[in-house]
């Protein structure tokens, strides 16, 4: 699809009109599969009645980005700025609750694909019930400024404490100042007695010798790591190629010489679309050497 | 089995010589081993120690950009070829530690030999040299040798391997690099592990240690200095000529109290610096530099501070680790607390 944009028009009208583009095309695809038998069938289950007292009670905050133009998620339709903190029906998040519209450093965005196959929602859905109970999840937002950074952090540790929680996995989007609403809300829920494990990826430098994350907090004891994401990898030549290779020198982790004569393509993993996702979607992880 | 080929380096104590008098001496070359390679030699049997290097500590650390060079080149005249070269223990003797450090580096860029020390943590050379070069960990002297040793060998025959080092399991200081895997498991289902282990009380490791940050929060200002008992403190080395207490010049562990009592102005006769991480010159021309005695006493003549307590604390900054510091400040600040001081001014360089 290619989408010439009239002379005059917004960035913000510009960036609603790709959207909804998009999603008009992810429609029109989708229109196909109606009525077809599907390839996998699968049952969710989520019923908090009568499960075990005696399985911790484990919540999902599931943190997304909501900072502006190219920087927005959308929840039930509504940008996640004007309603956010919330709890969730994690079945609504496998069900397509959640479309990004974000175009953040490619490596660490929840596309939609990512939200609605959110790996740690899954996760916890499949021991619901036999190894914990799976009390919710509490949407929240990280937005650019600091008062309502805290805001938020305060009222999606609220919702957590009301939920009962034990524990909570924390997932990120983003980096850099979302840094520091994942270090609040870690604090916030440790300081509420609830015990967390953050989910987060690093930009420790292309040699890994610089501090990975823009924030720190005593009680992050417990990360989980989606790799670093400056760490480069060269990829092979691709007898096709769908849209404008010599565009990676403009992005986030490319470089004017990224793209070299051969086709091969050098590149920081942050260029790579979900490559260090902060749902914890891949196996990749980092150490310290 | 043919045994993997070896080149030790060491310093001229360990390698017989002499002590401090033969700290400038040039590189020499030895066939076979030599002190602590001889113990080596004897825990290692898949070693074989074709030659050692003797070099003066102050040859080397005073030289660093020259001196690794030549021992590559003093290597390479007794077509030695080796296939591992190990440097030390230096545990936490800082020149000693920097030589090795040094040395590594050469070797691993210059002869694309595998390459291995084994030093203190604290010793200032691990902070300059741990991400270039693997780092066995060490005791702080000589009675930790023979793990040292012990050391040297495990890791060296991984190194030569070709196998991936793990700090902890294999005792080495992490270079502090960060680098990526593909762990057996998605992030999803780590966390979510890592959670139940932490709500079970039971031991778990994060996979990213955050950096704890320190917050001091400063002291409040003084109302009256007028009325102050104010002390002189310093890091810039500045003791008795003679240094009495034998204060280092660098990696301090200790400090000095030292009297001001008759003296309006230090001199270049009754103190000096010892400081070793600045060009002490200017301050052993004259001291006041460092440690302003000369001004302070102004003050206290003009009624501008209350007086001087008659004592002066002084320590070397130089590579001070952490530790050491937190406690000089600490015990310092209690002293001066017992003798009624209420304020500092402290001079670092």
């Amino acid at each position: 699809m290619e989408i010439d944009v009239a002379a005059g028009a917004s960035a913000h009208v510009h960036e609603s009109l790709i959207r909804a583009t998009g999603l008009g095309a992810a429609e029109h695809v989708a229109k196909c599969a109606v009525g077809a038998p599907p390839d996998e069938r699968g049952e969710i289950e989520w019923d908090n009645a009568g499960v075990d007292r005696a399985l911790p009670r484990l919540v999902y905050v599931y943190m997304v980005l909501s900072q502006g133009l190219l920087h927005d998620t959308y929840v039930m339709g509504r940008n996640a700025a004007e309603w956010l903190p919330a709890t969730l029906d994690p079945r609504l998040v496998i069900d397509g609750a959640l479309v990004s519209g974000n175009c953040v450093s490619a490596c660490d965005k929840n596309t939609t694909f990512h939200h609605q196959n959110n790996p740690i929602v899954t996760e916890l859905l499949a021991g619901h019930g036999t190894r914990w109970n799976f009390v919710g999840v509490v949407l929240t937002n990280a937005s650019t400024r600091l008062a309502e950074k805290e805001r938020a952090a305060a009222a999606a540790v609220d919702l957590t404490r009301g939920l009962e929680a034990d524990g909570a996995v924390v997932s990120k989007e983003g980096f850099g100042n979302p840094d520091a609403d994942l270090m609040m809300l870690l604090r916030g829920l440790e300081h509420a007695r609830i015990k967390t494990v953050g989910v987060t990826d690093e930009f420790a430098g292309v040699d890994g010798a610089s501090q990975s994350l823009a924030d720190a907090a005593r009680e992050a004891d417990a990360l989980v790591s989606t790799g670093n994401a400056n760490e480069r990898i060269v990829l092979p030549p691709m007898r096709k190629v769908i849209g404008p290779l010599p565009d990676v020198a403009r992005l986030a982790g490319g470089y004017a010489y990224s793209l070299r004569d051969d086709g091969a393509l050098e590149v920081e993993l942050q260029a790579i679309v979900g490559a260090t996702n902060q749902l914890g979607f891949s196996r990749l992880s980092c150490r310290g050497v | 089995m043919t045994k993997i080929r070896v080149v030790h380096c060491i310093n001229q104590f360990f390698g017989g010589l002499g002590g401090e008098e033969e700290a400038g001496a040039a590189p020499r070359w030895f066939d076979g081993p030599k002190g602590p390679g001889l113990l080596l030699g004897r825990l290692e049997s898949e070693f074989e120690i074709i030659g050692t290097v003797v070099f003066g500590d102050n040859y080397v650390a005073e030289n660093l950009d020259e001196a690794p060079a030549e021992i590559v080149a003093l290597i390479e005249a007794h077509s030695a070829e080796p296939e591992l070269l190990l440097a030390g223990p230096a545990f936490n003797a800082g020149r000693y530690g920097m030589a090795c450090g040094a040395i590594c580096v050469a070797a691993q860029e210059r002869l694309g030999v595998a390459a291995v020390t084994a030093l203190y943590p604290e010793n200032p050379a691990v902070d300059a040299y741990r991400r270039r070069v693997t780092i066995v960990r060490a005791l702080g002297d000589v009675m930790g040798m023979r793990d040292a040793l012990a050391g040297l060998a495990r890791v060296g025959r991984k190194l030569v391997a070709g196998e991936p080092i793990a700090p902890d399991a294999d005792g080495t200081i992490p270079h502090g690099l960060r680098q990526n895997f593909f762990a057996s498991e998605t992030g999803a289902q780590r966390a979510v592990q890592l959670l139940l282990r932490k709500l079970a009380g039971e031991a778990f490791s994060t996979e990213y240690p955050v950096p704890v940050f320190d917050r001091v929060a400063p002291a409040p200002a003084v109302e009256d200095v007028s009325t102050v008992t104010l002390a002189l403190v310093t890091s810039g080395g500045i003791v008795p000529r003679g240094n009495p207490d034998r204060i280092p010049s660098a990696s301090a562990s200790v400090y000095g109290e030292y009297s001001l009592e008759g003296l309006d102005r230090l001199s270049s006769e009754t103190h000096q610096s010892v400081h070793g991480g600045y060009d002490p010159t200017y301050a052993n021309e004259d001291p006041n530099r460092v440690l302003p005695l000369d001004a302070v006493r102004m003050l206290e003549r003009e009624g501008r501070i209350g007086r001087l307590h008659e004592r002066y604390f002084a320590t070397v900054g130089n590579a001070t680790s952490v530790e050491n510091a937190k406690r000089f400040g600490e015990e310092i600040a209690a002293k001066l607390d017992n003798v009624g001081a209420q304020a500092v001014i402290l001079t670092s360089t």
